[in-house]
């Protein structure tokens, strides 16, 4: 279902040095250098995957979703999601999916959230029915009943993310992408999304590409995960087995961290990355 | 579109939030123009006349051109404020969503309040139309709504090259409203009033002079031969926006290309 | 005294800083001027009868309100301040030990100060280099030059004043965006910004002379262009240092009042 091929993007960055004799230079000329954020990235998903995409920050997560999602033009190399190449055929390729970028909000901010998911619906073009059916479904599992009618701003952070995630899936997407979507939640609310993800995961086959920094997400959801480091991929494979690999030795110290997290500070260390 | 419907009434939502602010901005913005009006009385009441026009004939060219700008400013808002989404990243929010960036972004925003500005122009607007002097046939009504037409165009098209320019930088933008702002103050006198190279610009780069001085003479009964080409001068003047466009989707690409 | 002075100091430093913002500024400004130049051109260009005041003088009093345009322009924001007002971050500023008024007023003047001197020297420069009729003229005596500085300052401190009382209104409405709105709209216009003030009709010439917008704007500039001659402009000085006396005392005395009632509200 997701075929991504050689993938690579680079950036130019502005460089920039101190000292005046440079900042006044820099007033002609604009120094740039190279960033790959991506070089030759290959993996694919199937559907119904639920997929773990981790690393350190900086190290292209959010330009490989960019690249998924349509946004972003890549330099070289090709990827097919359900058949479409997501940068050329964006229109028809975006009713497909659904995002939900952990930071920033996409419900109308004074409006209670029943009126940004009816104009989600008009402009995804979703049917009544089907919308009503969704509908249906998103606040039952989400528990939103009492939330639908008040503004967003007068919304607790997980209560909000409750809709947001809701917001995503009224148009019934095949796939969803989720950035860091619990950061800043609460544990009540984390293990809500946690076991909503798991449920439209099952029941409707949904295919989830999640990049978070919390490892319990990804101990909770994810079977498969893809390690991306500067760039490269690095890892691609079972959870179970980068736990086996890089987990702590019996008996070792834990350091205070939990063991998955144990795990993925070895496999940064491995890769040099961290 | 029935679509762009629903963007507008979710805004109105939004902002009947706040409603003591609501009228005291469109109060605010009703106020701004009117004193603009009342200075251009002032000095009429003073000098009598400004190069061959006269009071209400000014105030005719005045209300067009406000009217036009009060619209324009209503409905592309979103591009004049497009620093704002492109800064916070929610452009990206726009691009995954399955419809045109151009209908997105005039739907991200539409302040209700400068109706304010649209309210004063409309009274202007009526009162030179009762007192001027011309033979009112139905080609010169039309003639009317073309001018307003065209000047939302063209306004609007302004508007959206600004907004373009976010692509490449968010400084200095400012100066874009040279053309805005700058642009309106002097499209309210007859363009003829300034000098050749000024009436040149603006008639040929940015075509007010079409909706501005040729069609007005139309109505005011000072042109000889048919009135056709001066009714239709106007929307010449429309496709002003055509290149307009087709920039905002150069930048779109090259922002889709190097990323934010 | 000593904390409104470093005030003072810190706030000019920052707004030095924000010299992109005033060369975009300063482009605007100048085509401004132009399109308003222009205009009274055409104005003038018809034989008038005995015109209150010449076009070289208008071109003067045009330039110098758009390079002085900091020192004149009611709708000058100060968001921080707004915002301490309505998100009741009040109370922080509350606990600080000097006179409130003081460093309010502090912030405001160097803010003003900064946008000004940034601007006020390219414009003014260019517009003497410009050809004639748009140029900007010289005043026609040293004498006059010191007294325009004079007037000038004058006048911004009291129009700093004025603003001051903006702000303190605005601690009553809670609304931020009403009350400067309108207020800025009037005073601008009663301070000869839209239309000069010799221009004006004589029933509203009346009227703006009872008021003290114009000792911002107006009064210095035809000051400076010699429209207002020395001894009018030094009768005019006592009634520039009453205004001012006069709205300071109104603004400590109302902010006093408000104070209070935000402290025993709780905030």
């Amino acid at each position: 279902m997701i075929t991504v091929s050689g993938i690579s993007k680079s950036f130019k960055v502005a460089r920039r040095s101190s000292g005046f004799g440079n900042a006044f230079k820099s007033l002609f000329r604009r120094e740039y250098t190279e960033v790959a954020a991506l070089s030759d990235v290959t993996f694919s998903i199937g559907p119904g995957e639920i997929v773990g995409y981790i690393g350190p920050n900086g190290a292209g997560k959010s330009t490989t979703i960019k690249v998924m999602s349509g946004i972003l033009v890549p330099d070289g190399g090709t990827c097919s999601i359900m058949g479409y190449t997501p940068w050329l055929d964006r229109v028809q390729y975006v009713r497909n999916i659904g995002v939900v970028f952990g930071q920033r909000s996409q419900l109308w901010w004074d409006v209670p959230v029943i009126d940004s998911f009816e104009l989600l619906r008009d402009i995804y073009d979703v049917t009544d029915k089907e919308y009503r059916g969704n509908l249906e479904l998103l606040t039952d599992t989400l528990d939103l009943g009492d939330l639908l009618r008040t503004p967003v701003r007068q919304l607790s952070l997980g209560q909000r993310m409750r809709c947001e995630i809701a917001a995503s899936l009224l148009h019934g997407p095949g796939i969803l992408f989720l950035d860091e979507p619990t950061i800043g939640l609460d544990a009540v609310s984390k293990i809500a999304v946690r076991k909503f993800i798991s449920a439209i995961n099952k029941e409707k086959d949904v295919t989830v590409i999640l990049t978070t920094h919390d490892m319990s997400d990804i101990e909770a959801l994810a079977q498969r995960i893809l390690l991306i480091g500067k760039g490269k991929l690095l890892y691609d494979g079972d959870l179970d087995a980068m736990r086996a690999k890089y987990g702590a030795a019996e008996g070792g110290e834990t350091g205070g961290g939990s063991a998955i997290e144990e795990a993925l500070v070895n496999m940064y260390k491995e890769y040099e990355i961290s | 579109m029935r679509l762009f419907g629903k963007y507008l009434l979710i805004l109105f939502k939004s902002q009947m939030q706040y409603r003591t602010s609501f009228w005291l901005l469109t109060f605010g913005q009703f106020f701004i123009p009117f004193s603009v009006f009342a200075g251009l009385y002032m000095l009429f009441d003073r000098f009598g006349q400004i190069q061959g026009w006269e009071f209400f004939e000014v105030a005719l060219v005045f209300g067009v051109i406000h009217m036009a700008f009060a619209i324009a400013e209503c409905l592309a808002r979103g591009f004049d404020m497009f620093s704002t989404l492109i800064v916070n990243g929610d452009f990206d929010r726009l691009l995954v969503r399955p419809r045109s960036t151009v209908l997105q972004v005039l739907g991200s925003k539409f302040e209700f309040t400068r109706f304010g500005r649209l309210l004063q122009s409309l009274v202007v607007l009526i009162w030179a139309l009762s007192k001027v002097e011309a033979d009112w046939t139905f080609m010169k009504g039309v003639t009317l709504l073309f001018m307003i037409f065209s000047g939302v165009m063209i306004f609007s098209g302004i508007f959206i090259v600004i907004a373009t320019m976010c692509f490449w930088t968010v400084q200095g933008l400012e100066i874009g409203n040279i053309l805005t702002d700058g642009g309106r103050e002097m499209a309210q006198y007859p363009l003829n009033i300034y000098h050749k190279w000024i009436t040149r610009f603006f008639t040929y780069v940015i075509p007010f002079g079409l909706v501005n001085y040729l069609p007005l003479q139309y109505i005011l009964g000072r042109t000889e031969g048919s009135g056709v080409p001066y009714m239709l001068a106007p929307l010449a003047g429309c496709l002003f926006i055509v290149p307009c466009l087709l920039l905002w989707n150069f930048g779109v690409r090259r922002y889709r290309s190097t990323g934010s | 005294m000593r904390a409104c002075y470093s005030v003072f100091r810190l706030k000019l430093a920052t707004g030095f800083q924000y010299r992109s913002a005033a060369l975009a500024g300063i482009a605007t400004q100048f085509f401004w001027g132009f399109i308003i130049i222009m205009v009274y051109q055409a104005f003038y260009s018809q034989p008038l009868a005995d015109p209150p005041i010449s076009l070289t003088q208008i071109v003067t009093y045009i330039w110098l309100q758009q390079a002085f345009l900091a020192f004149i322009a009611l709708w000058f924001r100060d968001n921080e301040l707004f915002q301490l007002i309505t998100t009741g971050n009040i109370a922080y500023e509350l606990c600080r030990p000097s006179g409130l008024y003081g460093l309010w007023y502090a912030k405001l003047l160097a803010q003003r100060l900064s946008s000004a001197v940034l601007r006020c020297f390219p414009i003014l420069t260019v517009a003497l280099l410009l050809p004639s009729p748009y140029r900007l003229t010289l005043p026609p005596d040293p004498a006059t030059a010191l007294l325009f500085l004079l007037v000038l300052i004058l006048g911004l401190l009291i129009l700093v004043a004025v603003s001051m009382l903006i702000y303190i209104s605005t601690f009553i409405t809670m609304s931020a965006a009403g009350s400067l709105l309108m207020f800025g709209v009037a005073g601008e216009f009663l301070a000869g910004m839209i239309v000069p003030v010799p221009l004006m009709p004589s029933w509203l010439q009346t009227i703006v002379y009872a008021l003290p917008f114009r000792l911002a704007a107006d009064f210095p500039f035809r000051v400076y262009s010699g429209h207002i001659p020395m001894d009018e402009a030094l009768a005019t000085i006592p009634i520039q240092l009453l205004w001012l006396a006069a709205l300071v005392w109104i603004g400590r005395f109302t902010m006093g009042k408000a104070l209070r009632r935000v402290v025993i509200q709780g905030g």
